[in-house]
């Protein structure tokens, strides 16, 4: 009576176990790290993406503005190839938490920075003038 | 007979559920890989009002020097590949990890922390440089905030130097154990992302400071 219920779920908890095992293992090895391939594919781009900024900037072939808008696109592309290639970011992984974190966080960093320099400079264009100020001192 | 089968139905139910708890906390990457990225998250909005300050206080100069005549591109270039080399030996590092290959995950761990080191020294170069000219954080809004954001950025490194060189102990000790591999995922999420906020660091505060 005692040993028959006992030894069934026994049994089904080491199944279950060896099953689950190699489910978190083969979900790891997709997950967690990428190939040697993908991380060398992540370091070429990202060397060839900091190159180029570091090289507009200092031979100067560009007016500055447009340069000022090179720079800016050549770091959003790495930021993502960064994330995609050494930090594995899917929409898959952990049931899409990971995403809807990240999601989140770039929109409280989009408010927090174009928030606070709208916010100050038209503070600043308000204010008066610094040679203005200067006089009064 | 029928008391056994009442009995072992419920009974398999627990087992089933059993499991499952088991290899949540046994495992452990998928729990604590989803925490850890939330603590990197609440870290970005520590960098993004950083960041913020910077943008906002990054003209006032209060007379004293602006970027163009204090940033040296080539130390920066140098830098930054020291922290970029850094993040493909620690990937190196993990690919040998899923190997099983101690010896080797310790030869890329060692190497990355040594990367680091290479970087945190220019960096501690370059402020000794700074704070010598008398750019000090006390000069102007624009070096406090220059200061708070690089040094904060820095700190962080020195800290994830520190936690490298406890997992290469605890690795030799314990070998490639689940948790130790379970850490040393945590430690590599922490790393590149310091690596993507460096990219942050380099394009907003040198680039585009220098093209000021």
């Amino acid at each position: 009576m005692s040993a028959g219920p006992v030894n069934v779920p026994s049994s089904a908890v080491a199944d279950d176990e060896a099953n689950h095992d190699h489910e978190l293992h083969s979900h790891g090895d997709t997950h967690g790290h990428g190939s040697r391939k993908s991380y060398l594919i992540g370091f070429a781009l990202s060397v060839v993406l900091t190159a180029i900024p570091f090289w507009l900037v200092m031979g100067g072939p560009l007016s500055a503005g447009v340069t000022a808008m090179a720079i800016m696109a050549f770091a959003f592309v790495q930021i993502i190839v960064h994330m995609i290639y050494f930090l594995h970011m899917d929409s898959k992984s952990e049931g899409g938490w990971t995403m809807m974190a990240l999601v989140f966080t770039v929109v409280l960093v989009v408010i927090t920075l174009s928030g606070s320099i709208w916010v100050m400079y038209h503070l600043n264009s308000n204010m008066m003038p610094a040679e203005a100020m200067s006089e009064m001192r | 007979m029928s008391s056994s089968t009442l009995s072992s139905d419920p009974a398999q139910k627990a087992t089933f559920y059993l499991a499952e708890e088991e290899a949540h906390d046994h495992g452990g990457m998928g729990g604590t890989a989803l925490g850890f990225w939330i603590y990197l998250m609440s870290d970005c909005l520590i960098f993004a009002v950083l960041f913020a300050t910077y943008g906002v206080l990054g003209t006032a100069y209060a007379g004293g020097p602006t970027p163009r005549e204090i940033f040296e591109l080539p130390l920066v270039a140098l830098n930054t590949s020291m922290l970029l080399l850094s993040s493909i030996t620690y990937g190196f590092a993990m690919l040998a990890m899923e190997r099983g290959a101690q010896r080797e995950t310790q030869g890329w761990l060692a190497i990355t922390g040594l990367f680091g080191l290479a970087f945190l020294s220019i960096e501690l170069y370059e402020f000794a440089n700074l704070i010598h000219e008398g750019a000090t954080p006390q000069r102007s809004a624009f070096l406090s905030a220059f200061f708070t954001l690089v040094g904060t950025h820095g700190l962080h490194v020195t800290f994830g130097i520190i936690w490298l060189v406890t997992l290469m102990v605890q690795v030799s000790r314990r070998g490639l154990i689940q948790e130790n591999k379970r850490r040393l995922l945590c430690l590599s999420m922490f790393w590149h992302f310091l690596d993507v906020v460096w990219i942050g660091v380099f394009t907003f505060v040198y680039l585009l400071g220098v093209l000021r």
